[in-house]
C-alpha cells in the first residue's frame, strides 16, 4: 500500500511540475529578437510549411490536388504544419493575429494563412500579407480568374495580396421531389418562375406550407441574399448601419416565422443538417458553391460514405437536387490564400499558389470531380462546351447558372473589417426577435452590445 | 552557545516557496496589472492585425481616465458595451437556479443517508453514483444536454409531440435558465451531499439519542439539532458554491452560444470578461475588479458567519456558567 502512494504520489509531482513548465514550454521565442522577416528563423522552420486555417476545405483540396504535383526539390524534407482554428466568435483571428504579433521574434515563422471574404479587408490592408507579384505571380497568371476575386484582396495601393482558387456565387438548391410532388415540375427553368423574385417566392412558400413543407429551413437561409446586395458596408467611419436590405430580412424572416414557412433552425444545427435528407420536408437551401461537396451532398445521403454508402444515385437524396438561380443574386464564403510577410518557405508558397489557383487542368479537374466552381475561367467553359452533367443534380449542368452568377458578383463598397462579427452577432441577435422573445429595438440593442464587445470602438 | 534543538521551519519554507514564486508571477502580477489598466482609457482596435514587423497591435491608449471605466460598466454613462448589472443579475439568477434544488436535495440525501434509524443499504453505492456527475467534464455534459433539448433533439420531439409547442426550450429565457440550473444541480449535489454528510456525522448521536427518547420528533431534530450544528459548513457550502457560480462561463456558453442565449439571459459575468478582452481591455479590467471586489465581500461574509457561529456557542457556554 505504502509503495502505491509513493508510486501516486510522484506521479502528481510530475505532473504538478510538468504543468507548472508547459507554462512557459509554449514560447519557443529564445532567439535574440528585434531583427525582421524570415532572418531568424531556424531549420526546423524552414522544415516545416505552416497553414493557418479555420477548417479541413483546404486541406482536403491541398492533400488530393496538390500533393501529388508539388515541387519535390522545394518539398524536401519539409513537412506541413496545418493550424485549424474556428471561425466563429472571432476565434481564428484572435489566434492568428496572436501567432503574427510573436512573428517578429519568433523562430517558427507563419508561411500561409486563408482568409475569408468576412475579414479580407483586415488582413489585405496589413503588413502580415504579402504582393502575390512579390511572391512570383504574373498578372498572366491570374488572367482567367474572376476580377471580383482579385478586387477583394487588392489593397489600398492597388497590390493584389492573396488568391483564391474557387469563386463563390450562389444557387438555390431545391429538393426534386417536392418541386414534382407541389409544383408539378422539377425542371430548373421552370422552377425558377416559382422562385423569381421575394414576392413569387412567398407565394410558393404558402403552396409548399399546404403541403406540410417548408420552404426555407431556417432563420439564416436568406440572409446571404440580402446582406449581399446592400447598398452600404456594415460600418462606415466607426459607424454601424443596418442597411434597408438587412431589415428586409428581418421583416420577411418574421413573417416566414410566423407563417410557418421555415423550421426554425439555425444555420448549421441539427434539425438544419437533417432537413437535407430527401424526406426532410425542407423545400430548399440557398448554398454557395462549396455548400454543394462540403454539406448537401454528404448531408443527404442515406449511408454516408464513412459508413460505406457510394455517391451513387439512389443513396438517399443523390440525383434528387436541382439547382435555379432563385431570387436575387448573391455570393457567400469564399476562401483566400495569403502569403505571409515572414515566411521562409516562399518558393514552396509560389509553388501552391500557381498549382492551386491558377492551373487550368488542375481548378478543371477540381470542378469536373468535387462539384466545386473553381476560379478559372477557361476551365469552367471548357467543361460546359464538353457537355457537364451533375449527377448529384440528375445531370443538371449548374454550371452555367453559376457562371451568370459569377458574372454578376460585385463586391465594390459592400465590405468591411468588421463583417464577421456583424453578420455572426445581427443573426444571432435577431433569432431572439423572430422566435418572439424580444422587439426588433432589443435585438438591435443586443447586437450592438455584442459587436462592441470584439470591437471595442465602434457606434451606432 | 549552541542551539538547543534542530529547527525544521526553514524545510516548511523551502516547500512552500513554489507556490509563492508561482503565484506571485502568475497571480499577483496580472492582478495588479488588472487594477492599472482599469484607471486608463485603454482599447485595441481589433479590425487591425498586429504589425508583423514589430508585434504591436492597434492600441488606443487615451491615458489616465480616473473611474470613468467603472461607471461605463456600471451603466452610469452612455458607453454600454461591456457592462456589470445584468450579467451579474443573470449570473445570479443561474446560481440560484442550481443552488437552491441542490441544497434542498444535498441536506435531504444527507440526513437520510446518516440517520441512525434507517439504516439505508449499499451506501457506498448510492454515494458514488451522485457523486459521478461531479467527475464528467461540465463541457461534456453541457453538449449533452445541448442535444437533448436543441431541435431534433430526444427531449425537443418529446415535448413537441406530447404538447405540440415546437420552440426548443433552450430558445426560451425560462427554458434555457431552467437547463442550466438543472446541469448545475445534478453536476454539483453528489458533491454537496458528502459534504454535509460528514458534517453531520461529526455531530455526537448520543444528542439524537437523548433528543428521541425526550420525545423529538425527526423535523424537530433535524431543525433544532443537525442545521444549527452544521451550520458552519452550510456556509462554507455556500460561499464557495456563490464564488464557484460567480465564475460561470462554460455551461452557459455551450447551451445559449456566444451570443448569450434567448434575451440573453445566459451571458454571465465570465462570458462577458471573455467576450470583451481583446478588444475592450481597461472595461474588462474594470469589470473584473467589480467582480473581485464582490468576491471579496463574499469571502467576508462567510469568515463572520464561521465567527459568530462559533461565538454564539462561547455565549452559551458562558450563560449556561453564570
Amino acid at each position: 500500500m505504502t509503495k502505491i502512494k509513493k508510486i501516486l504520489a510522484g506521479t502528481l509531482a510530475v505532473m504538478m511540475a510538468s504543468s507548472v513548465m508547459t507554462a512557459c514550454g509554449n514560447d519557443d521565442s529564445t532567439s535574440s529578437g528585434g531583427s525582421a522577416g524570415g532572418s531568424n528563423s531556424s531549420d526546423a522552420s524552414k522544415k516545416t510549411y505552416n497553414i493557418y486555417c479555420w477548417n479541413d476545405e483546404f486541406k482536403q483540396r491541398f492533400e488530393k490536388y496538390y500533393w501529388e504535383q508539388r515541387d519535390t526539390a522545394l518539398w524536401d524534407g519539409v513537412e506541413v504544419n496545418w493550424v485549424i482554428n474556428t471561425n466563429t466568435d472571432n476565434v481564428y483571428q484572435t489566434k492568428l493575429d496572436e501567432a503574427l504579433s510573436t512573428q517578429a521574434t519568433d523562430e517558427m515563422k507563419i508561411d500561409m494563412f486563408l482568409c475569408e471574404a468576412d475579414y479580407a479587408l483586415k488582413y489585405v490592408d496589413s503588413d502580415a500579407s504579402v504582393d502575390v507579384k512579390t511572391i512570383g505571380l504574373t498578372d498572366e497568371d491570374m488572367a482567367d480568374m474572376y476580377q471580383y476575386t482579385k478586387d477583394v484582396m487588392t489593397d489600398s495601393n492597388g497590390a493584389i495580396k492573396g488568391v483564391s482558387w474557387q469563386a463563390t456565387p450562389g444557387l438555390f438548391l431545391y429538393n426534386a421531389v417536392y418541386a414534382r410532388e407541389v409544383l408539378g415540375t422539377d425542371d430548373p427553368a421552370e422552377v425558377q418562375e416559382y422562385v423569381k423574385d421575394w414576392d413569387t417566392f412567398t407565394e410558393t412558400a404558402a403552396k409548399m406550407k399546404e403541403a406540410g413543407i417548408v420552404m426555407v429551413s431556417g432563420f439564416d437561409d436568406t440572409y446571404r441574399c440580402f446582406s449581399n446586395n446592400v447598398s452600404a458596408p456594415w460600418v462606415t467611419d466607426g459607424k454601424i448601419t443596418v442597411d434597408p436590405q438587412l431589415k428586409a430580412w428581418v421583416d420577411q424572416t418574421k413573417e416566414y416565422t410566423d407563417n410557418g414557412y421555415n423550421n426554425k433552425t439555425s444555420l448549421w444545427d441539427d434539425a438544419w443538417v437533417a432537413g437535407q435528407k430527401i424526406d426532410g420536408k425542407t423545400f430548399g437551401y440557398f448554398f454557395s458553391t462549396w455548400g454543394i461537396p462540403f454539406t448537401l451532398l454528404p448531408n443527404t445521403l442515406e449511408t454516408s460514405v464513412d459508413n460505406g454508402g457510394k455517391e451513387e444515385v439512389g443513396n438517399g437524396g443523390y440525383g434528387e437536387w436541382r439547382a435555379c438561380e432563385g431570387p436575387q443574386s448573391y455570393f457567400w464564403g469564399g476562401t483566400w490564400i495569403m502569403g505571409c510577410a515572414t515566411s521562409d518557405n516562399v518558393e514552396i508558397t509560389k509553388d501552391i499558389m500557381l498549382k492551386m489557383t491558377c492551373d487550368k487542368e488542375t481548378m478543371k479537374n477540381i470542378t469536373a470531380t468535387e462539384q466545386d466552381y473553381t476560379n478559372n475561367k477557361t476551365a469552367i467553359k471548357e467543361l460546359i462546351e464538353g457537355g457537364y452533367e451533375n449527377p448529384f443534380l440528375g445531370g443538371q449542368d449548374h454550371l452555367s447558372l453559376l457562371t451568370e452568377a459569377a458574372e454578376k458578383v460585385d463586391l465594390s463598397n459592400k465590405l468591411s473589417k468588421y463583417d464577421q462579427a456583424c453578420n455572426e452577432k445581427f443573426q444571432g441577435a435577431m433569432k431572439d426577435y423572430f422566435l418572439g422573445n424580444t422587439t426588433y429595438e432589443e435585438a438591435l440593442d443586443t447586437f450592438l452590445k455584442n459587436v462592441q464587445e470584439i470591437h471595442g470602438d465602434l457606434t451606432m | 552557545m549552541k542551539k538547543k534543538s534542530i529547527s525544521y521551519a526553514k524545510w516548511g519554507y523551502f516547500f512552500v516557496l513554489p507556490f509563492f514564486v508561482v503565484y506571485f508571477i502568475f497571480s499577483l502580477i496580472p492582478m495588479l496589472q488588472t487594477f492599472y489598466y482599469s484607471f486608463i482609457d485603454y482599447f485595441v482596435d481589433t479590425s487591425k492585425p498586429p504589425s508583423i514587423f514589430t508585434g504591436e497591435y492597434a492600441v488606443v491608449d487615451n491615458g489616465f481616465c480616473g473611474i470613468e471605466n467603472y461607471l461605463d460598466v456600471l451603466g452610469l454613462t452612455e458607453d454600454t458595451a461591456i457592462s456589470f448589472i445584468i450579467p451579474l443579475k443573470n449570473t445570479i439568477i443561474l446560481w440560484l437556479g442550481g443552488f437552491i434544488p441542490q441544497i434542498i436535495f444535498s441536506l435531504l440525501l444527507a440526513v437520510w443517508f446518516t440517520d441512525i434509524r434507517l439504516k439505508i443499504k449499499a451506501q457506498g453505492f448510492f454515494k458514488t453514483v451522485i457523486y459521478l456527475p461531479n467527475v464528467i467534464m461540465a463541457s461534456a455534459f453541457s453538449l449533452l444536454f445541448y442535444s437533448l433539448f436543441t431541435q431534433g433533439g430526444g427531449i425537443y420531439e418529446i415535448i413537441k409531440s406530447l404538447t405540440g409547442y415546437d420552440v426548443s426550450l433552450i430558445n426560451t429565457p425560462t427554458g434555457a435558465r431552467t437547463v442550466v440550473g438543472i446541469i448545475n444541480f445534478i453536476m454539483w449535489y453528489g458533491n454537496t451531499t458528502i459534504m454535509l454528510m460528514a458534517a453531520i456525522m461529526g455531530i455526537d448521536t448520543s444528542l439524537y439519542e437523548s433528543a428521541q427518547i425526550d420525545g423529538a420528533n425527526p423535523s424537530q431534530t433535524f431543525w433544532k439539532i443537525t442545521i444549527p450544528l452544521i451550520k458552519p459548513i452550510l456556509a462554507y457550502v455556500l460561499v464557495t458554491s456563490m464564488i464557484g457560480g460567480l465564475q460561470m462561463y462554460d455551461v452557459p456558453l455551450l447551451i445559449g452560444g456566444p451570443t448569450g442565449g434567448p434575451k440573453t439571459v445566459l451571458a454571465t459575468l465570465v462570458k462577458q470578461i471573455q467576450a470583451g478582452r481583446d478588444s475592450n481591455v481597461s472595461k474588462v479590467a474594470a469589470l473584473s475588479i467589480l467582480i473581485f471586489i464582490v468576491s471579496a465581500i463574499l469571502g467576508f461574509i462567510t469568515l463572520k458567519l464561521m465567527d459568530d457561529s462559533t461565538k454564539i456557542k462561547k455565549k452559551k457556554v458562558k450563560k449556561v456558567k453564570a
